[in-house]
């Protein structure tokens, strides 16, 4: 059994660079309600592809720099990535043989535990949500969920990301 | 499909954690600690700073297709369109500079008529342009972040406006960016006048782009639709005079003391892309209770 752990480090880092840039692009009108949070789903699916290496500790490191990009609460993004990677470290050997599609709901559910999180974090400190469009991005990211699986598995194979 | 990774099912199928949901406790204790010194103590201000200049690179090339866009449109721009619009800033330049002389002579004139009156006069202000870099991801909270920060002189209450009038203030600095508070964030309230009658009030943000609440009118009060806001430079922290927003809706609820009334700002909030920053000398000591808009922390 061989340990080494440290091939596609890189790959792993670009994906989330690529998802932070993603998640800041705005969109307009209606859309925008809709544009998921990429780096939580590019979280959860390495957090499935490889539980070994990706869990909740690198998950509330990821959390604690958006939450700097984003000018959140320090500690708000934190919070939510890391309980989005213990949910799938958790449940990572069913969802792993489900089809794209059907793992997009478990995405969903992750995703809202997430947006949920936030939120009452956010209200905690005043900033209460005023109706329930907040949870809109979780159902984008539920939709293209299967496109970034697929983008996703055929980057890690091609480049042997163990 | 996903379930064939042969080498990869041999080696991972049963990697069990059995810690995780101590981990995750001890992550998310961790967490509450990191955002209640943040909320509570801003004590974090240096671990922000450098997560800020961590993440800075990657705002600006978040920045790089709208850029790019900008760039291809404005060398692309066909010949014509340049004339025309040549034309059109040159005619505006012409009503401007008018405008500017009337001005001149104005404040001069204002000058002199308070040394008569030995009040303090009103120093002239310097602007700083800054660009937008990225909104706040939270749709309640009116907050922009901006591409200035300590290293231009940005300091924190910084009134910022845009071509059409007062968008907000500066409530945190970085090394090299500044977060600002929209008007119409829910937790902001604004010093304002109404221009037409002189009446002094607040204008509250309320979380929608196109709506800030003035509370405490009486109903018997002569408010019309239309009436120009503008800051009333109470508090100290803006400067008076700037346009804030005009009102847009009044009701008068007999059963309350107070009418309902709402205003449209005059600065387009949900399109900025430039906007100014006043460096704006507070003329006396500011009380700091009276009116200051900033509320960070309830």
């Amino acid at each position: 059994m061989t340990t080494d752990y440290s091939s596609g480090g890189e790959i792993i880092t670009l994906s989330f660079l690529l998802a932070f840039l993603l998640a800041g692009t705005p969109l307009p009108g209606w859309l925008g309600w809709f544009w998921p949070d990429w780096v939580a789903m590019v979280l959860i699916y390495w957090c499935m592809a490889l539980p070994h290496r990706i869990g909740i500790g690198l998950g509330w490191l990821v959390g604690l720099l958006v939450d700097a990009g984003r000018g959140a609460l320090l500690g708000q993004h934190a919070l939510a990535f890391a309980t989005v990677a213990y949910l799938t470290l958790q449940t990572y050997r069913r969802i792993r043989v489900f089809s794209p599609w059907r793992q997009a709901f478990s995405v969903l559910i992750f995703l809202l535990v997430e947006q949920v999180l936030v939120f009452w974090i956010s209200g905690v400190i005043g900033y209460p949500p005023r109706d329930g469009w907040y949870l809109a991005p979780a159902v984008g990211g539920m939709v293209l969920w299967p496109l970034l699986f697929v983008v996703l598995r055929d980057t890690r194979r091609y480049f042997q990301v163990t | 499909m996903a379930a064939l990774k042969p080498s990869k099912r041999v080696r991972h199928l049963f990697t069990v954690n059995p810690t995780a949901t101590l981990q995750l406790g001890l992550w998310v204790a961790l967490s509450i600690v990191v955002m209640t010194v943040d909320h509570r103590y801003h004590s974090l201000d240096g671990v922000r700073d450098v997560l800020s200049t961590v993440v800075y690179p990657l705002h600006y090339l978040t920045r790089l297709p709208t850029n790019a866009r900008n760039w291809l449109n404005e060398n692309l721009a066909g010949r014509a369109t340049l004339l025309e619009e040549n034309a059109r800033l040159r005619e505006n330049q012409v009503f401007f500079n008018a405008q500017l002389q009337k001005l001149t002579t104005l404040e001069a004139e204002n000058r002199r008529l308070r040394s008569l009156l030995e009040s303090a006069v009103n120093a002239p202000e310097r602007v700083l342009i800054a660009e937008l870099l990225a909104v706040d991801f939270d749709p309640y909270r009116h907050h922009i972040l901006l591409n200035r920060g300590r290293q231009h002189g940005i300091s924190v209450g910084q009134p910022v406006i845009d071509q059409r009038g007062v968008i907000g203030q500066i409530i945190r600095v970085d090394p090299f960016t500044a977060t600002a508070i929209l008007i119409t964030d829910p937790n902001h309230a604004l010093p304002i006048q109404i221009n037409r009658t002189g009446v002094r009030t607040l204008a509250r943000g309320t979380g929608n782009f196109q709506e800030l609440e003035l509370p405490h009118i009486p109903n018997n009060e002569d408010v019309k639709i239309g009436d120009l806001l503008v800051t009333s430079g109470l508090g100290g922290r803006f400067p008076p005079g700037y346009p804030v927003g005009a009102i847009s809706k009044v009701e008068f609820d007999p059963g309350s003391p107070f009418a309902h009334i709402i205003a449209r700002p005059v600065a387009q909030l949900d399109r900025i892309r430039e906007v100014m920053l006043l460096e704006h000398e507070p003329m006396a000591a500011p009380p700091a209770v009276v009116g200051t808009p900033a509320k960070t922390s309830p």
